[in-house]
C-alpha cells in the first residue's frame, strides 16, 4: 500500500467516525455538525476562509522563518564563545518561564492588531527550540574531529562554517519541525487575542455567534495549513541529514 | 635548550619529550625522555591507559599541556605549531564531503587555494582514483583510512603523529596500509601509537613502551622497516615483544 492510499484510507477512516457519531449520538449541528455540513459551509465561505488563511499562512511562514534565522544565529553566536553563553543562556532559559501566550495581550499592546503582533508571537514561541537544538549539535562535534582540526591550523570561522554548522544541520532540522508545529500556534493565538484578519479572529468570530460548522471548517484549513507546513519542512529536514 | 639530538637527514625535526603527567593527584606517567628521531618511524607501545595518547596529544599541541611537567625539544629550534599533521583511530572523514573535499579541508581550513591537480594525485597514489566524489559512507573501512592517509599527505608536513590508525581495520587491510603508510611517510619524522607489537616489529626504527615507571627503548631488528613478517628475526622480536607486554600488568 502506498502512501496516498494510506493516507485516504486514514481520512476516510476519521470522516465515517466523525459521521457515524453525529448519526449515532443525534448531536445537534451546532455542538458537533457533521462532516458533510462542514464541507458545505466551508465550499459557501471558501472567499472569506481564502483570504484569512493567506493572512495567517503569511504570518505563519515570516514567524517561520525570522524566529528560525534569529535562532540559527543565535545559535552560532553561543558557540562561538562560551562566555557569551554564560551570560546569555540563563536569560533565554527565564524567558522560557513566562508562558508565551501569556505575552500576547503585552504583543497586541506594543504591536497593534495587525500582523507584526502575530508574527512576532511565531517568532518567539519557535525561537527557543530552534537555538537550543542548533546549538547541542554544534557543539558536539566529535572530539577527535576539532583535534583535526586545530592540528590543521583552522581558522574559527572555517572550522564552524565547514565542520561545525554542517555537523549541527541534522540538529537543525529536528528543531526546524519543532518550529514548524509551534509557529501556527503562535499566529492563531496572537489573533485570537486581538486582530481583525485571520483564521483565529475568523473562528472566534464564529464560536461567539454559534456558527459552530463554520468553525469547524476554519479548524480543518488551519489543520491542512500546519499538516502542509510540516511535511515541506519534514522534507527540506531530509536534505539537511548526512547521516 | 640543553639538548643534544642525533644527526638529521631530512628536513623533517627530531623531537624530544621529557617529563612527568599528574591528573587529579594520580600520576599518569614519570621519568619519561622519549626521543623521536628525525625523518624516522617511532612505535610507542604499553598498556591502555597508560599515557600513550596523552603523550602524543601533548606533542600534537592538543593536550593543555597543565597536568604536564616537563619540556618538549625540537632539533631545529622552530615551534611545532604548523608542522603536524594528525591522524586518529577512526578515519574523522567528514561525511558531508566528497573524498577530494575530504583530502582538501585542512587547506581549506586554513582559507587557502587547495591544489586540485595535487589532490586527485594524491588520492590516486593511495588507490582511490575512482572514487574522488564518492561520499565516505560508500567507502570500505580500508577506502575510507586511505581517505584519511591522502588528506594527512595533502598536509605536506614533516611530522605526523598517528594515533592508532589501523587498529579498526582487519587483518589484511592493516597490512596494506602499513606499507602503504610507511611508503607515504617516509622521511617524516612520525609517532605512531599502537598495541600491536607486529605493526610496531614491522613498522618502527625505534621501539617505545610506556609503562607508569617510565619509558623503555625496545630493540628493534637489525633490518630496516618495513620488515618482512615472515622473516625469522622479525617474528622472534614481536614474540619477545609481546611477552613483554603481558609481564607488565
Amino acid at each position: 500500500m502506498n502512501k496516498i492510499s494510506y493516507l485516504a484510507g486514514v481520512t476516510a477512516f476519521g470522516l465515517t467516525v466523525w459521521q457515524g457519531t453525529v448519526w449515532i449520538a443525534g448531536v445537534p449541528h451546532f455542538i458537533l455538525p457533521s462532516p458533510r455540513r462542514v464541507a458545505q459551509v466551508g465550499w459557501e465561505n471558501r472567499v472569506l476562509i481564502g483570504e484569512n488563511a493567506l493572512v495567517t499562512g503569511f504570518e505563519v511562514a515570516m514567524g517561520l522563518v525570522l524566529g528560525v534565522l534569529l535562532g540559527a544565529v543565535t545559535a552560532v553566536q553561543l558557540a562561538r564563545s562560551d562566555r557569551l553563553y554564560r551570560l546569555v543562556m540563563p536569560l533565554l532559559v527565564f524567558t522560557q518561564a513566562v508562558p508565551v501566550f501569556a505575552l500576547a495581550p503585552i504583543l497586541t499592546l506594543w504591536l497593534g492588531y495587525g500582523m507584526a503582533s502575530k508574527v512576532m508571537m511565531a517568532i518567539l514561541i519557535i525561537y527557543f527550540p530552534v537555538t537550543s537544538a542548533f546549538y547541542d549539535g554544534l557543539t558536539r562535534v566529535p572530539q577527535d574531529v576539532t583535534d583535526m582540526a586545530r592540528t590543521m591550523n583552522g581558522t574559527n570561522w572555517q572550522v564552524m562554517w565547514r565542520i561545525r554548522i554542517p555537523h549541527a544541520l541534522p540538529s537543525l532540522a529536528t528543531g526546524l519541525k519543532l518550529a514548524a508545529v509551534y509557529a501556527p500556534l503562535g499566529a492563531v493565538i496572537g489573533e485570537w487575542v486581538g486582530a481583525s484578519r485571520g483564521l483565529g479572529y475568523l473562528m472566534l468570530l464564529a464560536n461567539g455567534r454559534a456558527k459552530t460548522d463554520l468553525m469547524f471548517a476554519r479548524l480543518v484549513v488551519l489543520a491542512i495549513m500546519t499538516i502542509g507546513l510540516h511535511l515541506a519542512v519534514k522534507r527540506a529536514a531530509l536534505r539537511m541529514q548526512w547521516e | 635548550m640543553g639538548c643534544r639530538f642525533a644527526q638529521a637527514v631530512t628536513d623533517a625535526p627530531a623531537i624530544r619529550i621529557r617529563g612527568r603527567y599528574d591528573i587529579a593527584g594520580h600520576r599518569l606517567f614519570d621519568g619519561v625522555d622519549l626521543e623521536l628521531l628525525a625523518g624516522q618511524w617511532t612505535c610507542l607501545l604499553g598498556r591502555s591507559g597508560v599515557g600513550k595518547t596523552t603523550l602524543l596529544r601533548l606533542i600534537a599541541g592538543l593536550d593543555s599541556g597543565e597536568a604536564f611537567e616537563g619540556n618538549i625539544w625540537v632539533s631545529d629550534d622552530n615551534p611545532l605549531d604548523g608542522r603536524i599533521s594528525y591522524m586518529a583511530q577512526s578515519d574523522l572523514l567528514l561525511p558531508w564531503l566528497t573524498v577530494l573535499e575530504n583530502v582538501v579541508l585542512g587547506i581549506r581550513l586554513r582559507k587557502e587555494k587547495p591544489d586540485m591537480r595535487r589532490a586527485m594525485d594524491l588520492i590516486g597514489q593511495v588507490g582511490l582514483g575512482g572514487y574522488r566524489d564518492e561520499k565516505p559512507n560508500a567507502l570500505s573501512g580500508g577506502m575510507r583510512q586511505r581517505t584519511a592517509l591522502a588528506r594527512t599527505l595533502m598536509e605536506e608536513r614533516p611530522i605526523a603523529l598517528l594515533d592508532e590508525p589501523f587498529s579498526a581495520l582487519d587483518a589484511s587491510t592493516r597490512a596494506d596500509m602499513q606499507d602503504l603508510a610507511a611508503r607515504k611517510l617516509k622521511g617524516k619524522t612520525v609517532l605512531i601509537v599502537t598495541h600491536d607489537p607486529a605493526e610496531a616489529v614491522r613498522l618502527g626504527h625505534q621501539i617505545a613502551v610506556l609503562t607508569s615507571h617510565g619509558l623503555r627503548l625496545w630493540q628493534t631488528p637489525s633490518s630496516a622497516p618495513v620488515r618482512d613478517q615472515h622473516a625469522p628475526e622479525t617474528a622472534i622480536f614481536q614474540a619477545e615483544l609481546l611477552s613483554f607486554l603481558r609481564g607488565l600488568r
